[in-house]
């Protein structure tokens, strides 16, 4: 063995999760959410997707480039998923022009001006929808009606850009949470289960997305502990807010199965980047975001409240890691 | 439930393929290099001139210092050199050469050692000049260990069975095959130290070993040695951890097992004491296992100290594939904390617990990431430590910044790297800042 050999340190053994991987088990796990939009509101949400991951993708080639690194996070999956995962809070009937500047905005503001994958504060994705909400508010909030077509247009998907545009002729209707606020009329829960509601691409089909939950929380792609406890403080707030005044307040599973909490918690949450890392953290984390919701969604003026929690949570994250740092081995307290 | 620590990870095991070998004797070769520094602690000094015939048992070094040991031949033969030679650690240190006597039978006289009537001096004088050293990888000299001072008492002796690293069975075939041997070190060691309690704690993937062992125990009653079986996690072999587990105290930072009373020692350790007082054999072999997918023939071998790395593989039918790609894929130790090599012409050393020859299967090629914060080394490091945080630090170059981040509580057991899925150098960067804050603190 006279050949010089590149020596490396231990350890030779890894895990054989990756973080490439990690953003590909979720994109994968996303596929059945993304059929099922395509199922509710046709082409239009495959539309929408299209454009949202590209707009993501040519956004981080561009700040890479800028940067000079190797092109190589954009073989990570983050930014693919950004997309997805941005789509997915969007109405069906949505600009797609509309929805390439989310995208932009997601990846530049969100994730690229801190730095790129890891140094974001708040989840790129949410960003991205906050920035169209607060630039588009009508549009945003214009909710088609699933009608099982393929082959037609929602909305005002096809408006030219820096137009609103014509709504083409399908039919809108509120969102279930929208009913519940404004007019004080439920959904019935087997609907809100199955999905066939108006709202966005992602958020429809409550079952879908409990499955895919389990199913990436027993690979370990997320922290279980997130979503858990979401819906646990969701559910034990609401249930108190019922049980003082069924008449004013939703019930509880209403709440969990309605809107966006399902696909927040599942997916926007869970976000590793933006959630605490430590085990105790990341239980408050959850509390913090199932309170905000319930606190929006019941006394706030919008009908939906998840994405705020989420990105006011995002913002303490720091804050939660440092306070809820684990005492180092043998520093014991009397010693 | 089986006791454990708390965090760790779960390597894959990889110990099928010898962990029912039972150990074999390697067979005499021609030449033999021993080391001077094989241990923690000062050289020791060489008692033979080139050309000396030289008994195998026979002191040919002795003790440098307190901390240091005796060295031994491990074949009848004469000295062909005293020079400078390679050692495993990768550095050139005083050696002792020795080409074997082709005609010896290098058979071994027993001459038992009376320890019951030595004081605790003289028996730790007999460990250092048996050159016994910790086997389990650290070798560090028995009789400073084993030496407890006065104002210190060892309550708990903890006999370490765990072999947590992947692939090595070194320890748990000498607990399968040597029972009567590690019962009577347990014995000495009682009878110098006098702890209250004796364990030994084995991972639960070696039941025949523990079976075997709780078989020997129950003869010997007044032993009072209680066979513990704990989770197969990784690092559950470290000391702290062990002692966490049995006894689910922590050992507080900045302070060393024994000034809480605890004792941690390797198994095999235990039973090469009982055979150099029980036989007069000096710490001249061991038992070594070699695996890894790129071996013909894995084994567990009773291997000469000194043997040539080369001489060793070549005994287990040498490598399937001579390709190594770029990189060093011949590990001393474990896969989580042995060191690579470079060349193959170092010689199995005291602390040689296994030579393993890793595959491309074993050590597929990793691409680093940036850091996703997702916590999965906060919940590996048994020290509780925030590896992602310190991880930053060391990217940056602020070394003194990491010491606040309880830098130096780290005991550098890789399980930080192992979980990080942007494969990140984490514990290699911790070597690295640990050395450079020493080195500060020296100037």
């Amino acid at each position: 063995m006279k050949k010089e050999l590149i020596l490396s340190t231990s350890p030779f053994l890894h895990d054989s999760a990756t973080t490439p991987w990690i953003m590909f088990q979720v994109i994968y796990a996303l596929i059945p959410i993304i059929a099922a939009a395509a199922y509710f509101f046709g082409m239009s949400a495959l539309l929408l997707i299209a454009v949202t991951v590209l707009a993501c993708l040519v956004t981080e080639r561009i700040f890479t480039a800028a940067k000079q690194e190797e092109p190589s996070s954009l073989k990570d999956g983050s930014a693919v998923l950004t997309g997805i995962l941005l789509a997915l809070t969007l109405p069906p009937g949505f600009p797609l022009w509309m929805a390439f500047l989310g995208g932009l905005a997601a990846i530049g503001m969100g994730k690229m001006i801190w730095g790129g994958l890891g140094q974001n504060i708040f989840n790129p994705a949410l960003l991205g929808r906050a920035f169209l909400q607060s630039s588009f508010p009508t549009a945003i909030t214009t909710w088609s009606v699933p009608d099982g077509q393929f082959f037609s247009f929602r909305g005002t998907n096809l408006a030219l850009p820096f137009f609103q545009g014509e709504s083409l002729d399908s039919a809108t209707s509120a969102t279930p949470l929208a009913l519940m606020k404004f007019q004080q009329e439920g959904t019935e829960w087997f609907k809100l289960l199955m999905g066939n509601t108006s709202g966005s691409l992602g958020e429809t089909s409550a079952a879908l997305l409990l499955l895919v939950g389990v199913y990436l929380g027993m690979r370990r792609v997320f922290d279980w502990r997130i979503p858990v406890s979401i819906i646990l403080t969701v559910t034990v707030l609401s249930s108190i807010f019922y049980v003082i005044n069924a008449e004013r307040f939703p019930s509880p599973d209403f709440m969990l199965l309605s809107g966006g909490l399902l696909l927040g918690a599942i997916f926007m949450a869970t976000d590793p980047v933006t959630s605490p890392y430590t085990p105790k953290g990341v239980w408050y984390f959850g509390f913090g975001i199932g309170f905000l919701v319930v606190l929006i969604r019941l006394f706030g003026g919008l009908p939906e409240g998840v994405m705020y929690a989420v990105l006011l949570m995002n913002s303490v994250t720091p804050l939660l890691n440092k306070l809820t740092r684990k005492r180092v081995y043998g520093h014991l307290k009397n010693g | 439930m089986l006791l454990t620590f708390t965090n760790g990870v779960h390597p894959q095991e990889f110990k099928s393929w010898t962990n029912n070998s039972p150990v074999e004797r390697l067979p005499f070769f021609a030449d033999y290099v021993i080391p001077l520094s094989q241990h923690i602690g000062a050289p020791s000094k060489s008692l033979v001139r080139k050309g000396q015939y030289v008994a195998r048992g026979e002191k040919i070094a002795e003790p440098g210092a307190y901390v240091s040991v005796a060295y031994h031949s491990p074949v009848d033969g004469v000295v062909s050199a005293v020079e400078l030679a390679e050692h495993p650690g990768g550095k050139m240190v005083p050696s002792i050469k020795i080409k074997a006597d082709p005609f010896s039978s290098q058979r071994l006289e027993k001459k038992p050692i009376d320890w019951k009537s030595l004081t605790k001096k003289e028996f730790a004088d007999h460990l250092q000049n048996s050159g016994m050293v910790g086997l389990g990888g650290a070798a560090f000299p028995s009789h400073v260990k084993f030496a407890v001072p006065d104002d210190k008492k060892c309550d708990y002796l903890i006999i370490n069975g765990c072999e947590c690293e992947p692939f090595l069975t070194a320890d748990h075939r000498v607990m399968a095959e040597y029972p009567l041997e590690v019962m009577r070190g347990i014995e000495m060691l009682q009878y110098f130290l006098t702890p209250k309690k004796t364990f030994i704690g084995i991972e639960a993937n070696k039941k025949d070993a523990i079976n075997i062992l709780q078989l020997e125990a129950n003869k010997h009653p007044e032993l009072a040695v209680e066979i513990v079986s704990l989770e197969v996690k990784y690092p559950q072999g470290a000391e702290k951890m062990l002692i966490s587990a049995i006894l689910t105290n922590e050992v507080p930072s900045g302070t060393i097992p024994l000034d809480g009373g605890y004792l941690v020692s390797n198994v095999g350790t235990v039973a090469a004491i009982a055979e150099y007082f029980d036989s007069g054999k000096p710490l001249i072999e061991r038992v070594v296992t070699v695996s890894g997918s790129n071996i013909k023939r894995p084994a567990n071998l009773l291997v000469p100290i000194g043997t040539s790395m080369q001489e060793l593989l070549n005994a287990c039918g040498g490598f399937k594939s001579s390709d190594f790609g770029d990189s060093a894929r011949i590990l001393l130790g474990g896969p989580m904390m042995g060191m690579a090599q470079k060349s193959l012409d170092v010689p199995v050393v005291k602390g040689t617990s296994g030579v393993l020859a890793l595959g491309v299967l074993e050590v597929p090629g990793r691409n680093t990431f940036q850091c996703i914060r997702c916590g999965r080394c906060l919940e590996a490091c048994p020290m509780f430590l925030n590896p992602s945080t310190l991880g930053l630090l060391a990217k940056k170059g602020l070394y003194e910044e990491m010491l606040e981040e309880n830098l130096m509580d780290c005991m550098e057991c890789a399980s930080c790297s192992y979980v990080c899925p942007s494969g990140i150098p984490l514990v290699q960067s911790f070597r690295v800042a640990k050395a450079v804050n020493r080195e500060r603190k020296v100037a």
